[in-house]
């Protein structure tokens, strides 16, 4: 196995007495999609900011790139492309200008910025609002200017920090296809995210967090075959119904979820389920049989749902 | 000044750290970081100079404008009836327009520093967190704030450099070494504007302060500084003000320069070495305050 680009060993991240990162560990290798996947206040966002030599880290031991963040600061941010939560692009600058000003963080001369940014316009799809003001933008084009701009100085690592929240699903989709490209390039993605959906389009390998700690970790089949089954089938009683019902159906499928509005049950075959359901004279309102997903498993190591 | 989280981070916990291979990724990064390393502070420049330009206007209107309005009013009109009462060379021992124009120098880089080390400093951690952006390079804390300072020293220079020249256009500087008063001018401004941007850096919320600081700070520190009149008309009690004011210290020192002002030598040196200590405490502490602040 190549030398991997990012450790952290027993990563530990404490605000006064509250360990928002409570000792995690993992690896990403170079040209690795690797996710960090996990409810809002996991400690996702803190684990990314330690990665990009932001944030000093309270213990443990962490080498970006080989190099200690604590040490090496601005050598490993030099190597980085960051995509933080939230759009901090400059407002009072148009859009090609934000690259333009941004390269030059990175020691390049201006010429090199300047066929990079109108490089890298295109890569967006905005090349026809290179000399529009940022706040003319969408949210996915502030995201993909975000993206681009994080990509000045074609950067080993990318880190993406939440990439697609807050958009609609056309706009999702593009950045997502924008991100494979760039993975099928081989640059080394870290991204965190709460949906389980890009999680399973983006990562190659993944951990799930919650409260600071590292739940589970492999590749995204790999985990849902460890933690849930083939199947899920989901029914709906009403409200006030649901918790009576999974009283009288206990037992059916491999493992049952009980959730305020629906309930869940696990099985390798969701539809023949159904069929048990119905034969002991239950009528669900709703039913839907689908595929185990992350967010399944999250459920199954947590006993919460994601999205909250 | 060296106070960056990076030099005085331990490595961690003790381990030995080993330089990277030569050729390795380490290698390379540690290489092309040193650019950035020597002028990341000149890079943050070029981009407040980019933003300098979306408001070049309001800029170049203030540079050119506020020196003919002030002069007009004050070395002007009010000075027609100063020296009209009170005899050509009552002030100071020159006309009023002479007394009064180093002052309004002074005042006009006061007026600079407390337009840029505000409210861009707020919008920069706060409205607009492009210093979030610019901390995610390998641009370091200390040097968005020099960036800052460069900026704005030279937009400061520009607009006294300006006022200067309506000065001299309105036969306002008797002294032909008047033309350092634009330094002490620049030494005034950027001595309290440090001050106020290490302030600003510590703001979380803006619920008024700094409309405050521009009342109860600055307006009060304009008006009792021996700007329009000696500091020692002022009852004793009330003459702390311009002691402690780094727009008096100013004051004074340009006008020695600009009419040949009599006041000992220590005072000159003590004014030059006050806006001095401002400076470098303000600048410190700025670079401090947002070196924590960005290191969440």
């Amino acid at each position: 196995m190549p030398e991997p680009v990012i450790v952290a060993q027993s990563l530990v991240k404490k605000y006064k007495d509250f360990a928002a990162v409570d000792g995690i560990s993992f690896e990403v290798a170079p040209g690795e999609s690797f996710g960090l996947l996990g409810p809002n206040g996991a400690g996702k966002s803190t684990t990314m900011r330690m990665v990009g030599a932001v944030s000093t880290r309270t213990d443990g031991n962490l080498r970006v790139l080989g190099l200690d963040p604590n040490r090496y600061g601005p050598e490993i941010r030099s190597r980085l492309g960051v995509v933080p939560q939230a759009d901090n692009l400059d407002t009072e600058l148009r859009v090609r200008e934000n690259l333009l000003v941004y390269g030059r963080y990175f020691g390049l001369p201006r010429a090199q910025v300047a066929r990079r940014a109108d490089e890298l316009l295109a890569f967006a799809q905005l090349e026809d609002k290179a000399k529009s003001k940022v706040d003319a933008l969408s949210g996915g084009m502030k995201r993909r200017l975000t993206i681009a701009r994080a990509l000045i100085n074609d950067p080993s690592i990318l880190l993406l920090d939440e990439p697609t929240t807050g958009l609609d699903p056309q706009a999702r989709h593009i950045l997502w296809d924008r991100l494979f490209r760039l993975k099928e390039q081989g640059t080394t993605l870290l991204l965190t995210t709460h949906y389980m959906d890009e999680a399973e389009q983006l990562c190659d390998r993944l951990v799930v967090i919650d409260k600071g700690v590292i739940m589970a970790e492999g590749a995204p089949a790999q985990l849902i075959r460890t933690y849930s089954s083939r199947e899920v089938l989901e029914v709906r009683f009403g409200s006030d119904l649901n918790a009576d019902v999974a009283a009288q159906i206990a037992g059916m499928g491999d493992r049952i979820e009980v959730l305020p509005d629906r309930i869940l049950i696990y099985s390798e075959n969701g539809e023949s389920e159904l069929v048990r359901i119905v034969e002991a004279g239950l009528t669900p309102i709703t039913s839907l049989v689908r595929r185990s997903s992350l967010e399944d498993v999250f459920l199954r190591l947590t006993g919460r749902t994601l999205i909250e | 000044m060296s106070t960056d989280r990076e030099s005085t981070a331990q490595s961690a916990r003790g381990q030995t750290e080993t330089a990277p291979l030569p050729g390795s990724v380490g290698d390379r990064a540690i290489r092309s970081t040193r650019r950035t390393r020597r002028w990341g502070s000149w890079y943050v420049a070029e981009h407040r100079f980019r933003v300098m330009r979306s408001y070049a206007q309001t800029v170049t209107v203030t540079a050119i404008g506020n020196p003919i309005i002030y002069l007009y009013a004050m070395g002007v009109g009010l000075a027609t009836l100063v020296d009209a009462n009170l005899g050509a060379d009552a002030v100071g021992g020159v006309s009023y327009l002479a007394f009064v124009a180093p002052a309004l120098l002074a005042s006009a880089a006061i007026a600079v520093a407390s337009e840029e080390f505000t409210y861009p400093i707020m919008l920069g951690f706060k409205w607009n967190p492009v210093f979030f952006g610019m901390n995610a390079s390998p641009i370091r804390p200390g040097q968005i704030i020099n960036g800052i300072v460069i900026s704005v020293a030279v937009r400061m220079f520009v607009t006294c450099g300006i006022f200067y020249a309506f000065m001299l256009l309105f036969g306002a500087v008797p002294s032909g070494a008047g033309f350092i008063a634009v330094f002490v001018a620049l030494l005034t401004g950027l001595g309290f504007g440090t001050l106020l941007m290490a302030y600003t850096a510590t703001l979380t919320d803006d619920t008024g302060q700094l409309a405050m600081v521009m009342r109860f700070v600055i307006l009060p520190m304009t008006l009792f500084s021996g700007t329009f009149f000696p500091l020692g008309v002022l009852p004793i009690w009330l003459q702390w003000i311009g002691w402690i004011s780094p727009l008096w210290h100013g004051t004074e020192l340009a006008r020695v320069f600009a009419y040949g002002a009599s006041e000992p030598l220590w005072l000159s040196v003590l004014h030059v070495l006050y806006l001095t200590v401002l400076l470098a405490v303000g600048w410190a502490a700025a670079r401090r305050i947002t070196a924590r602040r960005l290191n969440k």
